[in-house]
Protein backbone atom coordinates (compact mmCIF):
# COMPACT_ATOMS: atom_id res chain seq x y z
CA UNK A 1 0.00 0.00 0.00
CA UNK A 2 1.44 3.37 -1.01
CA UNK A 3 1.45 6.24 1.44
CA UNK A 4 1.36 9.86 0.26
CA UNK A 5 3.01 12.97 1.74
CA UNK A 6 -0.52 14.23 2.56
CA UNK A 7 -1.24 11.09 4.57
CA UNK A 8 2.07 11.43 6.43
CA UNK A 9 1.13 15.04 7.30
CA UNK A 10 -2.29 13.98 8.51
CA UNK A 11 -0.91 11.13 10.64
CA UNK A 12 1.79 13.42 12.04
CA UNK A 13 -0.93 15.83 13.15
CA UNK A 14 -2.85 12.97 14.81
CA UNK A 15 0.35 11.98 16.63
CA UNK A 16 1.01 15.61 17.61
CA UNK A 17 4.24 15.77 15.65
CA UNK A 18 5.37 18.66 13.47
CA UNK A 19 7.42 17.60 10.46
CA UNK A 20 9.16 19.93 8.03
CA UNK A 21 9.05 19.36 4.24
CA UNK A 22 12.33 17.44 4.22
CA UNK A 23 11.14 15.18 7.03
CA UNK A 24 7.82 14.59 5.28
CA UNK A 25 9.57 13.60 2.05
CA UNK A 26 11.98 11.28 3.86
CA UNK A 27 9.21 9.80 6.03
CA UNK A 28 6.98 9.17 2.98
CA UNK A 29 9.79 7.28 1.32
CA UNK A 30 10.90 5.26 4.38
CA UNK A 31 7.46 4.50 5.79
CA UNK A 32 6.33 3.55 2.28
CA UNK A 33 9.18 1.03 2.01
CA UNK A 34 8.39 -0.40 5.44
CA UNK A 35 4.64 -0.68 4.73
CA UNK A 36 5.40 -2.36 1.40
CA UNK A 37 7.38 -4.96 3.34
CA UNK A 38 4.57 -5.33 5.88
CA UNK A 39 2.15 -6.14 3.03
CA UNK A 40 3.82 -9.56 3.23
CA UNK A 41 1.27 -10.30 5.96
CA UNK A 42 -1.40 -10.49 3.25
CA UNK A 43 0.21 -13.66 1.88
CA UNK A 44 -1.42 -15.42 4.84
CA UNK A 45 -5.09 -16.27 5.03
CA UNK A 46 -6.13 -15.39 8.58
CA UNK A 47 -9.87 -15.77 8.12
CA UNK A 48 -11.37 -16.84 11.43
CA UNK A 49 -8.06 -16.63 13.34
CA UNK A 50 -8.48 -15.01 16.76
CA UNK A 51 -6.07 -12.10 17.29
CA UNK A 52 -3.46 -12.30 20.07
CA UNK A 53 -2.93 -9.08 21.98
CA UNK A 54 -1.26 -10.61 25.01
CA UNK A 55 1.10 -13.59 25.10
CA UNK A 56 -0.04 -14.97 28.46
CA UNK A 57 -3.60 -15.74 29.46
CA UNK A 58 -3.86 -13.20 32.28
CA UNK A 59 -7.29 -12.08 33.39
CA UNK A 60 -8.13 -8.95 35.32
CA UNK A 61 -5.73 -8.53 38.22
CA UNK A 62 -7.78 -7.43 41.21
CA UNK A 63 -6.53 -6.31 44.60
CA UNK A 64 -8.18 -5.17 47.78
CA UNK A 65 -9.14 -1.50 47.74
CA UNK A 66 -6.73 -0.35 50.43
CA UNK A 67 -5.43 3.20 50.51
CA UNK A 68 -1.64 3.37 50.52
CA UNK A 69 0.57 6.48 50.44
CA UNK A 70 1.03 7.95 46.98
CA UNK A 71 3.61 10.34 45.58
CA UNK A 72 3.61 13.62 47.57
CA UNK A 73 2.47 16.64 45.53
CA UNK A 74 5.83 18.42 45.62
CA UNK A 75 7.64 15.33 44.31
CA UNK A 76 5.03 14.71 41.64
CA UNK A 77 5.45 18.29 40.42
CA UNK A 78 9.25 18.42 40.64
CA UNK A 79 9.85 17.28 37.06
CA UNK A 80 7.24 19.63 35.60
CA UNK A 81 8.82 22.00 33.04
CA UNK A 82 6.51 24.72 34.38
CA UNK A 83 4.58 24.47 37.64
CA UNK A 84 3.38 26.77 40.42
CA UNK A 85 3.72 24.53 43.45
CA UNK A 86 0.14 23.31 43.15
CA UNK A 87 -0.32 22.34 39.50
CA UNK A 88 1.41 22.03 36.14
CA UNK A 89 1.08 25.28 34.18
CA UNK A 90 0.31 25.14 30.45
CA UNK A 91 -0.57 27.78 27.81
CA UNK A 92 -4.10 29.14 28.08
CA UNK A 93 -6.63 26.64 26.70
CA UNK A 94 -9.86 28.72 26.82
CA UNK A 95 -9.57 32.35 25.82
CA UNK B 1 42.41 -12.03 36.15
CA UNK B 2 41.65 -8.45 37.13
CA UNK B 3 38.77 -7.94 39.56
CA UNK B 4 36.70 -6.08 36.98
CA UNK B 5 36.94 -9.07 34.62
CA UNK B 6 35.56 -11.50 37.21
CA UNK B 7 32.02 -12.75 37.65
CA UNK B 8 29.43 -12.12 40.34
CA UNK B 9 29.90 -15.58 41.84
CA UNK B 10 33.70 -15.32 41.86
CA UNK B 11 33.62 -11.90 43.49
CA UNK B 12 30.94 -12.94 45.97
CA UNK B 13 33.32 -15.56 47.37
CA UNK B 14 35.97 -12.86 47.93
CA UNK B 15 33.45 -10.41 49.39
CA UNK B 16 31.76 -12.96 51.64
CA UNK B 17 35.05 -14.13 53.12
CA UNK B 18 36.15 -10.48 53.49
CA UNK B 19 39.23 -10.96 51.31
CA UNK B 20 37.85 -8.04 49.33
CA UNK B 21 35.70 -5.08 50.33
CA UNK B 22 32.87 -3.73 48.21
CA UNK B 23 34.53 -0.30 48.38
CA UNK B 24 37.78 -1.67 46.97
CA UNK B 25 35.95 -3.56 44.23
CA UNK B 26 33.87 -0.51 43.31
CA UNK B 27 37.00 1.65 43.20
CA UNK B 28 38.65 -0.81 40.82
CA UNK B 29 35.60 -0.97 38.58
CA UNK B 30 35.36 2.83 38.49
CA UNK B 31 39.08 3.04 37.65
CA UNK B 32 38.49 0.62 34.77
CA UNK B 33 35.53 2.72 33.67
CA UNK B 34 37.79 5.81 33.62
CA UNK B 35 40.35 3.90 31.58
CA UNK B 36 38.13 2.51 28.82
CA UNK B 37 34.99 4.66 28.74
CA UNK B 38 36.52 7.17 26.26
CA UNK B 39 36.83 4.24 23.82
CA UNK B 40 33.57 2.46 24.60
CA UNK B 41 31.07 5.18 25.52
CA UNK B 42 28.72 2.78 27.31
CA UNK B 43 27.25 5.25 29.80
CA UNK B 44 24.81 8.16 29.59
CA UNK B 45 25.07 9.05 33.29
CA UNK B 46 27.66 7.88 35.81
CA UNK B 47 26.83 7.87 39.51
CA UNK B 48 30.12 7.50 41.36
CA UNK B 49 29.13 9.06 44.66
CA UNK B 50 26.02 6.92 44.90
CA UNK B 51 28.11 3.86 43.98
CA UNK B 52 30.61 4.56 46.75
CA UNK B 53 27.92 5.07 49.38
CA UNK B 54 26.15 1.89 48.23
CA UNK B 55 29.49 0.05 48.43
CA UNK B 56 29.97 1.23 52.03
CA UNK B 57 26.46 0.06 52.92
CA UNK B 58 27.21 -3.27 51.22
CA UNK B 59 30.35 -3.70 53.31
CA UNK B 60 28.27 -3.18 56.45
CA UNK B 61 25.85 -5.91 55.30
CA UNK B 62 28.72 -8.24 54.43
CA UNK B 63 30.38 -7.64 57.80
CA UNK B 64 27.14 -8.68 59.51
CA UNK B 65 26.95 -11.75 57.29
CA UNK B 66 23.68 -10.65 55.69
CA UNK B 67 25.02 -9.95 52.21
CA UNK B 68 23.64 -12.19 49.45
CA UNK B 69 25.18 -12.95 46.03
CA UNK B 70 24.55 -9.44 44.63
CA UNK B 71 25.77 -7.57 47.72
CA UNK B 72 28.59 -5.19 46.83
CA UNK B 73 28.53 -6.08 43.12
CA UNK B 74 28.91 -3.05 40.78
CA UNK B 75 26.23 -3.03 38.07
CA UNK B 76 25.25 -0.82 35.17
CA UNK B 77 21.56 -0.23 34.58
CA UNK B 78 20.01 0.47 31.20
CA UNK B 79 18.73 4.03 31.16
CA UNK B 80 15.19 2.74 30.53
CA UNK B 81 14.71 1.90 34.22
CA UNK B 82 13.61 4.54 36.72
CA UNK B 83 16.21 5.18 39.39
CA UNK B 84 15.15 7.47 42.23
CA UNK B 85 17.26 10.61 42.29
CA UNK B 86 19.38 9.53 39.29
CA UNK B 87 18.59 11.04 35.88
CA UNK B 88 16.79 8.63 33.55
CA UNK B 89 16.78 9.72 29.90
CA UNK B 90 15.70 6.60 27.98
CA UNK B 91 18.33 7.70 25.46
CA UNK B 92 16.10 10.62 24.45
CA UNK B 93 16.43 14.40 24.47
CA UNK B 94 12.81 14.58 25.55
CA UNK B 95 13.76 13.15 28.96
CA UNK B 96 17.12 14.94 29.30
CA UNK B 97 16.15 16.65 32.60
CA UNK B 98 14.06 13.79 34.06
CA UNK B 99 14.98 12.65 37.58
CA UNK B 100 12.53 9.93 38.67
CA UNK B 101 10.91 10.29 42.10
CA UNK B 102 10.77 6.49 42.53
CA UNK B 103 12.68 3.31 41.76
CA UNK B 104 11.62 0.58 39.36
CA UNK B 105 10.76 -2.62 41.27
CA UNK B 106 13.88 -4.37 39.95
CA UNK B 107 16.00 -1.47 41.28
CA UNK B 108 14.29 -1.65 44.68
CA UNK B 109 15.08 -5.37 44.80
CA UNK B 110 18.73 -4.87 43.82
CA UNK B 111 19.14 -2.09 46.40
CA UNK B 112 17.64 -4.26 49.16
CA UNK B 113 20.25 -6.88 48.29
CA UNK B 114 23.10 -4.37 48.52
CA UNK B 115 23.97 -4.13 44.82
CA UNK B 116 26.00 -1.12 43.67
CA UNK B 117 24.98 1.02 40.67
CA UNK B 118 27.89 2.65 38.82
CA UNK B 119 25.80 4.30 36.12
CA UNK B 120 22.99 4.39 33.60
CA UNK B 121 23.88 2.57 30.40
CA UNK B 122 23.45 3.84 26.87
CA UNK B 123 20.56 2.61 24.74
CA UNK B 124 18.68 3.32 21.55
CA UNK B 125 16.17 6.09 22.15
CA UNK B 126 13.11 4.53 23.84
CA UNK B 127 14.72 1.13 23.17
CA UNK B 128 13.95 1.46 19.46
CA UNK B 129 16.91 0.09 17.54
CA UNK B 130 19.21 -2.84 16.95
CA UNK B 131 22.57 -1.09 16.82
CA UNK B 132 22.46 1.55 19.57
CA UNK B 133 22.97 4.11 16.79
CA UNK B 134 19.72 5.93 17.69
CA UNK B 135 20.91 7.27 21.04
CA UNK B 136 20.70 11.04 21.62
CA UNK B 137 23.86 10.87 23.77
CA UNK B 138 26.36 9.22 21.41
CA UNK B 139 26.94 5.75 19.99
CA UNK B 140 28.62 3.15 22.24
CA UNK B 141 31.26 1.01 20.55
CA UNK B 142 31.77 -2.73 20.46
CA UNK B 143 34.60 -3.55 22.92
CA UNK B 144 35.86 -6.30 20.60
CA UNK B 145 36.27 -3.85 17.72
CA UNK B 146 35.37 -0.23 18.32
CA UNK B 147 34.60 0.39 14.64
CA UNK B 148 31.60 -1.92 15.00
CA UNK B 149 28.21 -1.55 16.64
CA UNK B 150 27.66 -3.11 20.05
CA UNK B 151 24.07 -3.98 19.13
CA UNK B 152 20.88 -2.64 20.59
CA UNK B 153 18.87 -1.51 22.14
CA UNK B 154 20.62 -2.53 25.40
CA UNK B 155 23.98 -1.72 23.76
CA UNK B 156 25.51 0.18 26.65
CA UNK B 157 24.60 -2.63 29.03
CA UNK B 158 26.28 -5.28 26.86
CA UNK B 159 29.34 -3.14 26.08
CA UNK B 160 29.86 -2.16 29.74
CA UNK B 161 29.79 -5.81 30.86
CA UNK B 162 32.17 -6.92 28.08
CA UNK B 163 34.55 -4.03 28.78
CA UNK B 164 34.70 -4.62 32.55
CA UNK B 165 33.08 -1.26 33.35
CA UNK B 166 30.69 -3.19 35.60
CA UNK B 167 30.26 -6.82 36.64
CA UNK B 168 26.74 -7.27 35.23
CA UNK B 169 23.86 -5.20 33.92
CA UNK B 170 20.13 -5.01 33.45
CA UNK B 171 18.61 -4.36 30.05
CA UNK B 172 15.21 -4.69 28.44
CA UNK B 173 14.13 -6.84 25.50
CA UNK B 174 11.15 -6.00 23.27
CA UNK B 175 12.28 -7.77 20.08
CA UNK B 176 15.77 -8.97 20.94
CA UNK B 177 17.22 -5.95 22.72
CA UNK B 178 19.00 -7.97 25.44
CA UNK B 179 19.95 -11.05 23.40
CA UNK B 180 21.21 -9.27 20.28
CA UNK B 181 23.70 -6.88 21.96
CA UNK B 182 24.76 -9.74 24.28
CA UNK B 183 25.52 -11.79 21.16
CA UNK B 184 27.45 -8.95 19.50
CA UNK B 185 29.48 -8.19 22.65
CA UNK B 186 30.23 -11.79 23.66
CA UNK B 187 28.28 -11.82 26.93
CA UNK B 188 25.28 -13.75 28.26
CA UNK B 189 21.86 -12.10 27.96
CA UNK B 190 18.44 -13.40 28.94
CA UNK B 191 14.92 -12.34 28.10
CA UNK B 192 12.76 -13.97 30.79
CA UNK B 193 9.17 -15.08 30.22
CA UNK B 194 6.73 -12.20 29.85
CA UNK B 195 5.43 -11.55 33.36
CA UNK B 196 8.38 -13.20 35.14
CA UNK B 197 10.01 -9.87 36.03
CA UNK B 198 8.03 -6.81 37.11
CA UNK B 199 7.91 -3.98 34.57
CA UNK B 200 6.98 -1.37 37.18
CA UNK B 201 9.32 1.56 36.59
CA UNK B 202 10.40 0.35 33.13
CA UNK B 203 9.71 3.16 30.66
CA UNK B 204 7.20 1.55 28.32
CA UNK B 205 7.94 0.95 24.64
CA UNK B 206 5.57 -1.90 23.64
CA UNK B 207 3.82 -3.13 26.76
CA UNK B 208 2.77 -6.56 25.49
CA UNK B 209 6.36 -7.35 24.43
CA UNK B 210 8.71 -5.56 26.88
CA UNK B 211 10.60 -7.59 29.46
CA UNK B 212 13.58 -6.76 31.70
CA UNK B 213 16.54 -9.13 31.59
CA UNK B 214 20.12 -9.55 32.84
CA UNK B 215 23.38 -9.25 30.89
CA UNK B 216 26.27 -11.07 32.55
CA UNK B 217 29.71 -12.58 31.99
CA UNK B 218 28.55 -16.15 32.42
CA UNK B 219 25.48 -18.35 32.79
CA UNK B 220 25.74 -18.76 36.56
CA UNK B 221 25.67 -14.98 36.96
CA UNK B 222 22.59 -14.87 34.74
CA UNK B 223 20.85 -17.33 37.08
CA UNK B 224 21.87 -15.25 40.12
CA UNK B 225 20.53 -12.05 38.55
CA UNK B 226 17.23 -13.71 37.61
CA UNK B 227 16.92 -15.00 41.19
CA UNK B 228 17.33 -11.42 42.37
CA UNK B 229 14.93 -9.58 40.07
CA UNK B 230 12.19 -12.12 39.35
CA UNK B 231 8.87 -12.74 41.04
CA UNK B 232 5.39 -11.32 41.44
CA UNK B 233 4.92 -7.61 42.02
CA UNK B 234 1.49 -6.18 42.87
CA UNK B 235 2.54 -2.97 41.09
CA UNK B 236 2.67 -4.72 37.70
CA UNK B 237 -0.69 -6.27 36.87
CA UNK B 238 0.95 -8.40 34.16
CA UNK B 239 3.50 -9.93 36.51
CA UNK B 240 2.59 -13.52 37.35
CA UNK B 241 2.26 -15.43 40.61
CA UNK B 242 4.42 -18.25 39.32
CA UNK B 243 6.85 -19.70 41.93
CA UNK B 244 10.41 -18.41 41.52
CA UNK B 245 12.85 -21.33 41.83
CA UNK B 246 16.56 -21.00 42.66
CA UNK B 247 17.83 -20.93 39.09
CA UNK B 248 21.39 -21.86 40.04
CA UNK B 249 20.00 -25.30 40.98
CA UNK B 250 19.31 -25.89 37.27
CA UNK B 251 22.93 -25.60 36.20
CA UNK B 252 24.20 -29.01 35.14
CA UNK B 253 26.40 -30.41 32.42
CA UNK B 254 24.34 -33.53 31.97
CA UNK B 255 21.74 -33.03 29.26
CA UNK B 256 20.57 -36.64 29.02
CA UNK B 257 16.82 -36.74 28.46
CA UNK B 258 16.76 -33.21 27.08
CA UNK B 259 15.37 -32.76 23.57
CA UNK B 260 16.65 -29.74 21.65
CA UNK B 261 14.72 -28.63 18.59
CA UNK B 262 16.49 -27.20 15.57
CA UNK B 263 14.06 -24.89 13.75
CA UNK B 264 15.00 -25.12 10.08
CA UNK B 265 13.66 -21.63 9.34
CA UNK B 266 16.42 -20.13 11.53
CA UNK B 267 19.13 -21.60 9.31
CA UNK B 268 17.95 -20.30 5.95
CA UNK B 269 19.57 -18.26 3.21
CA UNK B 270 21.25 -15.10 4.44
CA UNK B 271 22.83 -16.75 7.47
CA UNK B 272 26.51 -15.84 7.65
CA UNK B 273 28.58 -19.05 7.12
CA UNK B 274 30.76 -18.36 10.17
CA UNK B 275 27.68 -17.92 12.35
CA UNK B 276 26.27 -21.14 10.96
CA UNK B 277 29.51 -23.04 11.67
CA UNK B 278 29.73 -21.76 15.25
CA UNK B 279 26.10 -22.63 15.99
CA UNK B 280 26.40 -26.07 14.35
CA UNK B 281 29.44 -26.70 16.54
CA UNK B 282 27.40 -25.65 19.59
CA UNK B 283 24.65 -28.11 18.67
CA UNK B 284 27.23 -30.89 18.30
CA UNK B 285 28.58 -30.08 21.77
CA UNK B 286 25.07 -30.22 23.25
CA UNK B 287 24.56 -33.65 21.70
CA UNK B 288 27.85 -34.80 23.21
CA UNK B 289 26.49 -33.62 26.57
CA UNK B 290 23.56 -35.99 26.12
CA UNK B 291 20.90 -33.87 24.45
CA UNK B 292 18.80 -35.39 21.70
CA UNK B 293 18.47 -33.12 18.64
CA UNK B 294 15.24 -33.06 16.63
CA UNK B 295 14.39 -30.99 13.58
CA UNK B 296 11.31 -28.82 14.01
CA UNK B 297 9.54 -26.23 11.91
CA UNK B 298 8.24 -22.76 12.80
CA UNK B 299 6.70 -21.96 9.41
CA UNK B 300 5.49 -18.44 10.29
CA UNK B 301 8.88 -17.17 11.45
CA UNK B 302 9.29 -15.22 8.22
CA UNK B 303 6.21 -13.13 9.11
CA UNK B 304 7.52 -12.18 12.54
CA UNK B 305 9.19 -8.94 11.53
CA UNK B 306 6.19 -7.69 9.56
CA UNK B 307 3.82 -8.43 12.46
CA UNK B 308 6.21 -6.92 15.00
CA UNK B 309 6.69 -3.69 13.06
CA UNK B 310 2.94 -3.10 13.27
CA UNK B 311 2.32 -4.28 16.84
CA UNK B 312 5.34 -2.66 18.51
CA UNK B 313 4.94 0.78 16.85
CA UNK B 314 1.17 0.68 17.51
CA UNK B 315 1.77 0.13 21.21
CA UNK B 316 4.60 2.68 21.20
CA UNK B 317 2.49 5.37 19.55
CA UNK B 318 0.06 5.04 22.43
CA UNK B 319 2.69 4.74 25.19
CA UNK B 320 4.68 7.72 23.94
CA UNK B 321 1.63 9.98 23.89
CA UNK B 322 2.49 10.76 27.53
CA UNK B 323 5.51 12.84 26.45
CA UNK B 324 3.59 16.05 25.96
CA UNK B 325 5.77 18.63 27.69
CA UNK B 326 3.40 18.93 30.65
CA UNK B 327 4.40 16.60 33.48
CA UNK B 328 8.10 15.91 32.92
CA UNK B 329 10.85 16.16 30.36
CA UNK B 330 11.44 18.72 27.66
CA UNK B 331 8.96 21.49 26.83
CA UNK B 332 9.29 24.15 24.16
CA UNK B 333 8.70 27.15 26.44
CA UNK B 334 8.23 29.46 23.42
CA UNK B 335 4.96 27.83 22.36
CA UNK B 336 1.88 30.05 22.69
CA UNK B 337 -0.90 27.49 22.42
CA UNK B 338 -1.38 24.05 23.91
CA UNK B 339 -1.37 22.33 20.50
CA UNK B 340 1.79 24.16 19.47
CA UNK B 341 3.39 23.18 22.78
CA UNK B 342 2.55 19.49 22.25
CA UNK B 343 3.73 19.45 18.65
CA UNK B 344 6.93 21.43 19.00
CA UNK B 345 7.99 19.82 22.30
CA UNK B 346 7.54 16.34 20.83
CA UNK B 347 9.13 17.20 17.49
CA UNK B 348 12.19 18.78 19.10
CA UNK B 349 12.45 16.11 21.80
CA UNK B 350 12.11 12.86 19.81
CA UNK B 351 14.75 11.60 17.37
CA UNK B 352 14.08 10.34 13.81
CA UNK B 353 13.59 6.62 14.56
CA UNK B 354 11.11 7.34 17.36
CA UNK B 355 9.15 9.70 15.10
CA UNK B 356 9.15 7.08 12.36
CA UNK B 357 7.71 4.43 14.67
CA UNK B 358 5.11 6.81 16.11
CA UNK B 359 4.00 7.59 12.55
CA UNK B 360 3.81 3.90 11.59
CA UNK B 361 1.93 3.05 14.79
CA UNK B 362 -0.50 5.93 14.51
CA UNK B 363 -1.15 5.08 10.87
CA UNK B 364 -1.72 1.39 11.66
CA UNK B 365 -4.25 2.25 14.37
CA UNK B 366 -6.01 5.02 12.46
CA UNK B 367 -9.54 4.75 11.17
CA UNK B 368 -9.77 2.68 8.00
CA UNK B 369 -6.41 0.96 8.44
CA UNK B 370 -6.89 -0.79 11.79
CA UNK B 371 -8.21 -4.06 10.32
CA UNK B 372 -5.68 -4.13 7.50
CA UNK B 373 -2.71 -3.66 9.80
CA UNK B 374 -3.18 -4.02 13.55
CA UNK B 375 -5.82 -6.74 13.48
CA UNK B 376 -4.02 -8.62 10.72
CA UNK B 377 -0.71 -8.47 12.60
CA UNK B 378 -2.41 -9.68 15.80
CA UNK B 379 -3.87 -12.65 13.90
CA UNK B 380 -0.45 -13.49 12.48
CA UNK B 381 0.83 -13.29 16.04
CA UNK B 382 -1.59 -16.11 16.89
CA UNK B 383 -0.12 -18.22 14.05
CA UNK B 384 3.38 -17.63 15.46
CA UNK B 385 2.24 -18.64 18.97
CA UNK B 386 0.70 -21.83 17.53
CA UNK B 387 3.96 -22.67 15.71
CA UNK B 388 5.79 -22.62 19.04
CA UNK B 389 3.12 -24.74 20.75
CA UNK B 390 3.52 -27.39 18.09
CA UNK B 391 7.32 -27.27 18.23
CA UNK B 392 7.38 -27.59 22.03
CA UNK B 393 5.32 -30.75 21.79
CA UNK B 394 8.40 -32.33 20.20
CA UNK B 395 11.23 -30.70 22.17
CA UNK B 396 12.14 -28.94 25.43
CA UNK B 397 13.95 -25.98 23.88
CA UNK B 398 14.84 -24.48 20.51
CA UNK B 399 18.44 -23.77 19.53
CA UNK B 400 19.53 -21.32 16.84
CA UNK B 401 21.71 -18.34 16.03
CA UNK B 402 20.81 -15.00 17.66
CA UNK B 403 21.65 -12.80 14.70
CA UNK B 404 22.13 -13.64 11.03
CA UNK B 405 25.65 -12.10 11.07
CA UNK B 406 28.21 -10.66 13.51
CA UNK B 407 28.11 -6.94 14.41
CA UNK B 408 28.20 -4.63 11.40
CA UNK B 409 30.33 -1.49 11.10
CA UNK B 410 28.95 1.66 12.69
CA UNK B 411 27.06 3.65 10.05
CA UNK B 412 26.85 0.81 7.52
CA UNK B 413 23.03 0.72 7.62
CA UNK B 414 22.42 4.32 8.66
CA UNK B 415 20.12 5.25 5.77
CA UNK B 416 18.19 2.02 5.54
CA UNK B 417 15.90 1.43 8.53
CA UNK B 418 14.27 -1.63 6.92
CA UNK B 419 17.60 -3.47 6.62
CA UNK B 420 18.17 -2.86 10.35
CA UNK B 421 14.68 -4.20 11.14
CA UNK B 422 15.42 -7.34 9.12
CA UNK B 423 18.47 -8.08 11.28
CA UNK B 424 16.05 -8.89 14.13
CA UNK B 425 14.58 -11.89 12.26
CA UNK B 426 15.75 -14.54 14.75
CA UNK B 427 14.84 -12.83 18.03
CA UNK B 428 11.53 -11.11 17.39
CA UNK B 429 9.07 -14.04 17.45
CA UNK B 430 10.13 -14.87 21.03
CA UNK B 431 8.61 -11.60 22.24
CA UNK B 432 5.45 -12.02 20.17
CA UNK B 433 4.90 -15.32 22.02
CA UNK B 434 6.12 -14.05 25.42
CA UNK B 435 8.71 -16.83 25.72
CA UNK B 436 11.99 -16.92 27.63
CA UNK B 437 15.24 -17.03 25.65
CA UNK B 438 18.94 -16.75 26.34
CA UNK B 439 21.95 -15.77 24.25
CA UNK B 440 25.45 -16.92 25.10
CA UNK B 441 28.78 -16.84 23.24
CA UNK B 442 29.54 -19.88 21.07
CA UNK B 443 32.41 -18.65 18.92
CA UNK B 444 34.19 -15.82 17.13
CA UNK B 445 34.35 -14.77 13.52
CA UNK B 446 37.73 -14.68 11.76
CA UNK B 447 37.54 -10.89 12.21
CA UNK B 448 37.42 -11.45 15.98
CA UNK B 449 33.77 -10.56 16.56
CA UNK B 450 31.66 -12.65 18.95
CA UNK B 451 28.96 -15.04 17.73
CA UNK B 452 25.98 -15.87 19.94
CA UNK B 453 23.88 -19.00 20.44
CA UNK B 454 20.18 -18.66 21.23
CA UNK B 455 18.02 -21.03 23.26
CA UNK B 456 14.26 -20.42 23.46
CA UNK B 457 11.86 -22.35 25.67
CA UNK B 458 8.23 -22.62 26.75
CA UNK B 459 6.78 -20.13 29.24
CA UNK B 460 8.48 -20.23 32.67
CA UNK B 461 11.11 -22.80 31.60
CA UNK B 462 14.08 -20.48 32.24
CA UNK B 463 15.61 -23.28 34.34
CA UNK B 464 15.93 -25.58 31.32
CA UNK B 465 17.38 -22.77 29.21
CA UNK B 466 20.00 -22.05 31.86
CA UNK B 467 20.83 -25.76 32.12
CA UNK B 468 21.42 -26.09 28.38
CA UNK B 469 23.31 -22.79 28.29
CA UNK B 470 25.51 -23.83 31.19
CA UNK B 471 26.38 -27.15 29.54
CA UNK B 472 27.23 -25.36 26.30
CA UNK B 473 29.29 -22.72 28.09
CA UNK B 474 31.36 -25.40 29.83
CA UNK B 475 31.89 -27.25 26.55
CA UNK B 476 32.75 -24.18 24.46
CA UNK B 477 35.14 -22.77 27.06
CA UNK B 478 34.90 -19.10 26.05
CA UNK B 479 33.49 -17.61 29.25
CA UNK B 480 36.83 -16.20 30.42
CA UNK B 481 37.74 -14.55 27.13
CA UNK B 482 37.75 -10.74 27.34
CA UNK B 483 38.29 -8.02 24.72
CA UNK B 484 41.76 -6.47 24.53
CA UNK B 485 40.88 -2.83 25.11
CA UNK B 486 44.01 -0.79 25.54
CA UNK B 487 42.33 2.22 27.13
CA UNK B 488 42.85 5.88 26.41
CA UNK B 489 42.25 6.91 22.84
CA UNK B 490 38.81 6.84 21.29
Amino acid sequence: MQITPEEISKVAHLARLELNQTEIAQMTDQVGTILAYIDKLNELDTTGVAPTTHALAINNAFRDDVVVPSLPQAEALRNGPKQNGEAFVVPKIIS
Amino acid sequence: MELYDQTIHQLHELLKTRQLSAVELTNQVLARLDQVEPQVGAFITECRELAMSQAQAADAMLAKGTGGPLCGIPLSIKDVLCTKGVRTTCGSKILEPFVPPYDATVITRLKEQGAVMVGKASMDEFAMGSANENCAYGIPKNPWNTAHICGGSSGGSAASVAAGECIASLGSDTGGSVRQPASHCGVVGMKPTYGRVSRFGLLAFASSLDQIGPLTKDVRDCALMLNSIGGYDPRDSTSVREPLPDFTASLSQDLRGMRIGIPKEYFGAGLDPEVRAAVDNGIALLRQAGAEAVEVSLPHTEYGIAAYYIIAPAEASSNLARYDGVKYGFRNQEANTLLEMYKTSRSQGFGPEVKRRIIIGTYALSSGYYDAYYKKASQVRTKIVEDYQKAFAACDALVSPVTPAPAWRIGAKADDPLSVYLSDALTICTNLAGLPAISLPCGFSTAGLPIGFQIQGPHFQEGNLLKIAYALEQAVGLSERRPALNGGQA
